[in-house]
């Protein structure tokens, strides 16, 4: 058995660290502010790229996703990590999936990018991880009271590969329909000429850092949505610690780089509700709860062979699609005309799934 | 006593909830832990080392790790 340095306590700091370079580094290269990796943001990027929803501005195929995926596979088959397993009840998942990105689009923002955002001054975003941690702390409720989705079972190793391929798949589209400098099409890709669609770093370092980010990320499995569910569930600091040094070393780099200015207002990216800033991450911090795992480390199961994290991902591409085609997304101008709507049914659909799925 | 704890195909928090419920019971002074994913095999030996136990060994057979788990005295 080879020993997993990157999965010691070193190991999960010196990750948090390099995410905590990387991304203000890619912000400083083109990505949208405070949002040098955002893995909700840049999934609702990619729905918007297909075309499932037609919000203008934010349409772009975002490389880091699919970096994420191909590095962690990379890590997998390298130390013999890879898994093919799926059948762990994959529709609950896709649900939970939905109305995770729901609720991180009310917020604007999945877990890392909470964090990045207060990295980057942001104010509102203290709202958003107060409501990321009540989530998962609503939970961990449902955990200790024998919530449990079921067991996976060992499949294909074609089938483990199905994402991967998916992905790889996604990457030729854009080398074959790559942007054209001010047109919003070619072809069968949006591309958006203006808004955070439009804001991106080069094409070979996002692949790039995805896939250092992935490969990184699959050996230490930071994850952070288990930060917290740990330290609630049994005071386990391990992945909290990597999260600590991600905000640290984001916050450090933001300041060297002139990224940081402190307030509420006027943030990139964000708005100013503060109720529903909570809310809407409460909302995604319980989803991601019942579902195991923030939405970068569901990328990095499915990239080892995961399905069921596959499911929860394509979720959140579809729940990105209904977010804007339905008005539920938010903007800097505030919520979306049905966003609190939204909010309240995703809550009664995640505790009727938290309630109602427990094995005595 | 010894006791068997089959967390195989559950993802994490479960193998170690498992564990640490199984822990909480003092007559059991020994676990056989059956898990099948690299990343519960490591999340259940952190567990272990938190609550006064040691892993004593761990056997790999295909894809799954059977971990013996022994209370400290």
């Amino acid at each position: 058995m080879i020993k997993n340095v990157l999965a010691t306590r070193t190991g999960i700091i010196v990750v948090g660290a390099v995410i905590g370079i990387l991304a203000p580094l890619l912000q400083k290269l083109g990505n949208p502010g405070n949002m040098g990796i955002c893995v909700a943001c840049f999934e609702r990027d990619i729905s918007g790229a297909f075309g499932f929803h037609r919000a203008a501005v934010v349409q772009y195929l975002r490389p880091e996703i699919i970096g994420f995926v191909l590095g962690s596979l990379a890590a997998a088959l390298a130390f013999k990590d890879f898994r093919p397993r799926t059948g762990s009840a994959p529709f609950v998942r896709f649900v939970l999936g939905v109305f995770a990105m729901i609720g991180a689009l009310v917020f604007l923002g999945c877990p890392w990018r909470t964090l990045l955002r207060l990295a980057g001054g942001d104010l509102n975003a203290v709202l958003g991880l107060a409501g990321l941690i009540f989530g998962i702390w609503l939970g961990t409720l449902f955990l200790k009271n024998g919530y449990n989705l079921g067991r996976t079972q060992k499949t294909h190793a074609a089938a483990g590969l199905l994402m991967p391929v998916v992905m790889a798949g996604f990457l030729m589209l854009m080398l074959i329909f790559p942007q054209i400098e001010g047109v919003p099409k070619n072809d069968i890709l949006f591309y958006s000429i203006k808004g955070p669609g439009a804001m991106h770093a080069p094409l070979l370092i996002s692949i790039g850092a995805g896939l250092l980010i992935g490969f990184l990320a699959q050996r230490s499995r930071f994850c952070t949505m288990g930060a917290f569910r740990d330290f609630v569930l049994f005071r386990q600091t391990h992945l909290l610690t990597g999260v600590i040094t991600l905000l640290v070393v984001a916050g450090i780099a933001n300041l060297v780089f002139g990224q940081f200015t402190v307030g509420f207002e006027n943030q990139p990216v964000a708005h100013t509700q503060h109720l529903w800033n909570f809310a809407g991450m409460a909302l995604a911090g319980l989803a991601f709860a019942l579902a195991g795992g923030c939405p970068g480390r569901q990328l990095f199961m499915a990239g080892e062979g995961d399905g069921d994290a596959a499911i929860f991902v394509f979720g959140m591409i579809v729940g990105a699609g209904f977010a804007h085609n339905f008005g539920l997304a938010s903007s800097p101008a505030g919520v979306g005309p049905h966003g609190i709507a939204a909010v309240i049914i995703g809550f009664a659909v995640c505790l009727a799934i938290g309630f109602t799925m427990r094995k005595k | 006593m010894t006791k068997t704890i089959d967390a195989r195909g559950l993802s994490c928090p479960q193998p170690v909830l498992m564990f640490l419920e199984a822990v909480k019971s003092p007559e059991d002074t020994q676990f056989e832990v059956l898990v099948d994913t690299e990343a519960s095999r490591e999340n259940v030996s952190r567990a272990a080392e938190s609550r006064n136990c040691r892993v004593t060994d761990i056997q790999e057979t295909g894809d799954e790790y059977h971990l013996t788990i022994v209370r400290k005295t």
